[in-house]
């Protein structure tokens, strides 16, 4: 139960700290919608309205990957360089519950980025025929692994810059390699091979499955694949908090 | 383990790649005194104080808080630990209520008794009026009133102050030296570092002195003082001048040594207690009044010293003006 009011507390100082900061609500918003109408009007020079649909997994999974990364790694160097992340180190509370509800905020803030182009698609588009249980699991998938790639970075950075910078050497190359611009298919070998290491491969299949029907594994693999890499990652960022932060 | 020790530290170290930071220290501290740590910059008082809160891993050695391991199971020792960093380290968007509500929080306290005590301790502090305010507008001596509270909220058995009055007014640090006492008269345990050696000589119950990674000396502040005096010294000053008597007074008063400190005063030193009726009789009768006899001691800033090898001085203004870490 002590843990729990610990863990709530945290959750709730992030989200009323830095989530519902008006930056970052108008960024949560801004952000997927500027996505939205680029690849609206990126064919043609019109606006393209037909391809919505197919372009959503790959919305909605950037809107994840860049909202979520950026902020977990910002506020917890933020809070580290300002040493107030040290009274939570100090808390009675075992530190992968600490870890845990510094997660659930970037989670709940993707899960806001996520649906952000979802509802903007709806005013132009029928969304029938969607698998919503199977999105639904793939959004939270998509950003528990951003999350935790977010955290990875703030455990090595030491300054917000650093971890801004940092953020981009991940999430770019992840943009090329997951298959929302060109089809894994098409990639040389090593590249193809470099892009089944990366989770928002897997997640943004799942998507494409859920959303166009068009996913390349089975949903049950990429869901699998998704929980494995949050399980390593979850546990190398507490081995690594426990190494680096914990001198 | 002593009975009425809270903590026992034994043979602690910490080294990074080849440098000592903290050498194979034991001491101990007992419950419901206040024990002062004080050192000179880069001694490893805060090195140790991480050790023993968790915040760094010793390389050797055995801690133990209030019976619990404090090495294998750190988190069971925070959950009686309260700890006031050297730096505030509150949330500065966040008010002084709220942030004392979530300090509290992170110790499973329940809402309506973090709340209640929140008020208490703003009360307390007079910081009432300021409770609503962004920690961020605080001033520093609020500031460091507002973390103080939110290393007690919890009511811990033990209390880490590292440098609790440094660079704050004087009326605030005052405030802070009686809550001190009052923590140490509910039976709080306090461990405290500071580099003004005064505070710790009038606050402290036993101290001990760390340098370059080992301790040089602890005990009570009398045992401490005792350890650097050799006999008795009083001044005597009088309305007359006493210089020209000096050499006199040391030949009818042989068992002690006669210094002149000044014209209108004189020293007089002695391995055993100096009988003062005989000297005063001898100046009356030579028309001087005496109207101060002062018994001279050491104090503990000697001793600091005289076991550091650092002017006591030089450190505070170091301190102060940040040139040296911790």
């Amino acid at each position: 139960m002590k843990t729990w009011i610990a863990f709530w507390s945290i959750l709730k100082k992030d989200i009323q700290n830095y989530y519902l900061k008006p930056p970052n609500i108008s960024w949560g918003i801004i952000f997927p919608l500027s996505w939205t109408l680029m690849q609206m009007i990126r064919s043609s020079g019109g606006v393209n309205l037909s391809g919505i649909r197919e372009m959503l997994p790959g919305l909605i999974s950037m809107s994840i990957l860049f909202g979520t990364t950026s902020m977990l790694a910002v506020t917890i160097t933020f809070e580290r360089k300002g040493r107030s992340f040290d009274r939570l180190l100090l808390a009675p509370i075992p530190l992968g519950i600490m870890v845990a509800a510094k997660l659930s905020g970037a989670i709940i803030f993707g899960l806001f980025n996520a649906f952000v182009p979802v509802v903007f698609a709806v005013f132009f588009v029928d969304l029938a025929g969607i698998n919503w249980g199977t999105l639904l699991v793939g959004v939270f998938l998509i950003a528990v692994t951003s999350a935790l790639l977010g955290l990875v970075i703030a455990v090595s950075a030491k300054e917000v810059f650093e971890a801004q910078t940092f953020s981009n050497f991940f999430r770019f190359p992840m943009l090329f390699l997951c298959g929302l611009f060109l089809p894994i298919s098409s990639l040389p070998g090593f590249l193809r091979a470099l892009s089944y290491l990366l989770p928002l491969t897997y997640g943004t299949d799942l998507l494409s499955g859920s959303i166009t029907g068009t996913s390349v594994l089975p949903p049950v693999l990429s869901v699998s694949l998704l929980l494995v890499f949050a399980a390593v990652l979850f546990a190398f960022c507490q081995h690594n908090i426990r190494k680096k932060w914990i001198m | 383990m002593n009975a009425q020790d809270i903590v026992t530290v034994t043979n602690l170290s910490k080294y990074y790649a080849d440098f000592i930071a903290v050498n194979s220290i034991s001491f101990s501290i007992r419950r419901g005194e206040i024990f002062g740590f004080l050192g000179p910059n880069g001694a490893g008082k805060t090195t140790t104080i991480n050790m023993m809160i968790g915040l760094a891993r010793p390389s050797c050695g055995f801690i133990l808080i209030d019976g619990i391991d404090g090495v294998k199971n750190v988190k069971k020792t925070q959950s009686i630990m309260g700890i006031v960093p050297d730096e505030s380290n509150l949330y500065d968007e966040m008010d002084g209520f709220n942030n004392l509500c979530f300090c509290a929080s992170l110790y499973g306290i329940r809402k309506d008794i973090r709340e209640t005590r929140a008020k208490t301790l703003l009360e307390q502090f007079g910081l009432t009026q300021a409770g609503n305010r962004p920690f961020k507008a605080y001033s520093k001596g609020m500031r460091r009133k507002l973390t103080i509270a939110a290393g007690i909220i919890h009511k811990p058995k033990m209390l880490f102050l590292d440098e609790p009055t440094t660079g704050i007014d004087v009326e605030s640090a005052l405030q802070i030296r009686q809550l001190l006492l009052k923590l140490k008269h509910e039976g709080t345990t306090v461990f405290i570092t500071t580099h003004y050696i005064e505070e710790a000589e009038r606050i402290c119950d036993r101290i001990a002195f760390i340098a370059g990674g080992s301790i040089v000396a602890s005990g009570t502040v009398q045992e401490l003082m005792d350890s650097i005096s050799h006999g008795h010294t009083i001044c005597l000053t009088a309305d007359k001048n006493l210089e020209t008597l000096a050499g006199e007074l040391q030949v009818r008063f042989d068992d002690c040594t006669v210094k002149s400190v000044s014209d209108n005063s004189i020293i007089l030193v002695s391995e055993k207690q100096i009988a003062l009726l005989p000297v005063l009789q001898y100046l009356d009768s030579m028309g001087i009044s005496v109207f101060e006899a002062k018994e001279q001691r050491p104090a503990l800033v000697d001793v600091f010293v005289k076991v550091t090898g650092i002017e006591a001085a030089k450190l505070k203004t170091e301190k102060e003006k940040g040139v040296v870490g911790k």
